[in-house]
């Protein structure tokens, strides 16, 4: 469903991406990890049309993006989470849902329901029932995290992508969030793409697993043969 | 009565009251006072539109309401038209100003936005000073046409007039401008409009993320502001009778644009209007008591104050004391 065919980025005279080559399967749940600096959250911010100055093409249902803005991805059903969460601060749990079911969220996806009852669904289904109206600012790190999933959530998404989701979580908290995308994979079959460093989650989440390095693709297979690649040990460890 | 209903009656009654005032008030000054107020109120309300809402601040205030005044001078000389004319004119002319402006600028954020629109203010105030046809840098002079009427009915006039004189028209006509755009910010603060902007000032990307277009949100952000602003700057001319560059296109417009919002509060509508009629009465107050000289003054202190002490405005101040006493 998503194609990533010959993406380039450069900033400057650095090569963030160089010639990325990527496809995602409907319902597939895909994690892409790789060191620090490898240029993931590169690749989603190309992807999602944060940025758009990039070479190659970015093809989503068929469908060239290129060209489109951030927003308009955003409504073809491409839903982003942020590695450092950006929550709308001055809005309420609820609010800060409201505003995707609100501005990207066709008529014909609501199912008859209004968008608070959507709303309404996605925080218990997360959880975050007694924040549910309180401000962002007094979310614990877990509590904020799972908004940012929620948020992105109310999108209604086809392909969901969470850059490092679990962050600075604990290793329970860590298994609630797995939990969480799982169950939202089984459910509703949308792709998931996971960005993360927590080897564990990573591997026991996804179907197949792409390592960067780089810029560059340096796996694309199993989690359990990525594991043993070794250049994907020397990409983490060195020689 | 639904809080709705209750607002728009609040509205007409006012919009009446001050009618009744221009009728039965006969010391010109409050006229003079009220005018001052009132279009301290205007700007303070349209700049909020796109400096709280939004959180873009606007320095350009002054060129808005300029290029506002300038334009009915314009249509005035050359087309000869009546003050409705010259009004509706200035508006339109701003808010096109405004959309230009905000289509090459809206990219830039934070003190970068700020410095392009002090930029445009001093472009705009050039371009007015070097145009001999709207009087060039000595200014020009306004006349009031005699006895105008509207349907047959006699508008100015000393006897059977709906009013005494002109300073008493152009204060209700502003009065009525000020509640159309209390009006205006009310329903965008309760609209999608509104609640993209509010996600847009919270966080630009994350809100583009969302399925927020947040260029085209601030672009209508920035038309609706400089055309209330242009609004505005279309009554200065007929109400000075006098107009030169130096005055319509005064910083002080700027500075107390952005300054009675910061002190009411920026998150509503009552934070403008709170700052403009609180400051605007005791710069009239230091006006006649000490000197005209001490206006700026007042503000720039109650501005440092309320930034150091207060940077809710006074509306954070009054929710401050509410939750503390509950």
């Amino acid at each position: 469903m998503l194609e990533v065919n010959n993406l380039t980025k450069n900033f400057g005279g650095f090569t963030a991406l160089s010639d990325i080559n990527l496809s995602v399967n409907p319902g597939e749940r895909l994690g892409l990890i790789g060191p620090n600096g490898s240029g993931k959250t590169t690749l989603i911010n190309c992807v999602s049309g944060t940025i758009q100055d990039y070479e190659g093409e970015v093809v989503f249902n068929g469908e060239n993006l290129n060209g489109l803005v951030a927003h308009k991805r955003a409504r073809k059903g491409i839903s982003r989470s942020f590695q450092i969460p950006k929550p709308f601060s001055s809005m309420t749990v609820k609010q800060n849902l409201l505003i995707p079911l609100e501005y990207g969220v066709l008529e014909n996806q609501l199912e008859g329901l209004t968008i608070e009852e959507h709303a309404d669904k996605i925080i218990e289904d997360l959880e975050l029932q007694e924040k549910s109206n309180e401000l962002t600012g007094g979310l614990t790190q877990i509590e904020m995290r799972k908004l940012e999933l929620a948020r992105a959530m109310a999108l209604k998404p086809k392909l969901l992508i969470s850059d490092e989701a679990m962050a600075g979580l604990s290793s329970s908290e860590v298994d609630d969030i797995l939990k969480i995308l799982i169950a939202l994979n089984d459910a509703t079959k949308i792709t998931i793409v996971m960005i993360e460093h927590i080897m564990r989650a990573v591997m026991s989440f996804s179907e197949r697993v792409v390592c960067l390095d780089a810029g560059k693709v340096i796996a694309n297979s199993t989690p359990d043969e990525v594991i043993k690649n070794p250049a994907v040990e020397k990409a983490y460890l060195g020689e | 009565m639904t809080s709705n209903s209750k607002f728009y009656s609040v509205i007409v009654v006012l919009a009446a009251l001050a009618y009744l005032a221009t009728a039965f008030v006969d010391n010109q000054y409050y006229f003079f006072a009220g005018f001052a107020i009132l279009q301290l109120m205007i700007m303070a309300l349209a700049w909020n539109i796109l400096g709280g809402y939004v959180g873009y601040v606007n320095f350009g205030s002054a060129a808005f309401f300029g290029l506002g005044a300038y334009a009915a001078i314009f249509v005035m000389e050359y087309f000869k038209a009546d003050l409705f004319t010259q009004i509706l004119t200035a508006g339109c002319f701003s808010a096109v100003v405004g959309l230009a402006t905000g289509y090459l600028t809206l990219r830039l954020r934070g003190v970068y936005f700020a410095i392009a629109t002090l930029a445009l203010l001093v472009v705009a105030e050039t371009l007015i000073v070097n145009w001999d046809y709207v009087g060039g840098a000595a200014g020009t002079y306004i006349l009031p046409k005699r006895n105008p009427t509207i349907f047959g009915i006699l508008i100015v006039g000393k006897e059977n007039a709906l009013f005494g004189n002109y300073k008493e028209l152009l204060f209700f006509v502003l009065c009525v401008f000020a509640l159309t755009t209390i009006v205006i910010c009310r329903i965008i603060e309760g609209s999608k409009f509104g609640r993209g902007l509010e996600a847009l000032r919270d966080n630009e990307q994350a809100a583009e993320s969302m399925g927020v277009p947040t260029l085209k949100l601030k672009l209508i952000a920035t038309t609706i502001s400089a055309s209330i602003m242009g609004f505005t700057g279309g009554v200065f001319p007929y109400y000075m009778t006098f107009v030169d560059p130096i005055s319509a296109f005064n910083l002080d417009i700027s500075v107390n644009a952005l300054a009675m919002p910061l002190i009411g509060g920026t998150a509503t509508w009552l934070g403008p209007v709170l700052g403009a009629v609180i400051l605007g009465t005791l710069q009239q107050i230091a006006t006649v008591t000490i000197s005209s000289e001490i206006n700026l003054l007042i503000v720039g202190a109650f501005l440092v104050a309320f930034v150091i002490f207060a940077p809710d405005g006074f509306l954070g101040l009054i929710k401050k004391f509410k939750s503390r006493s509950d």
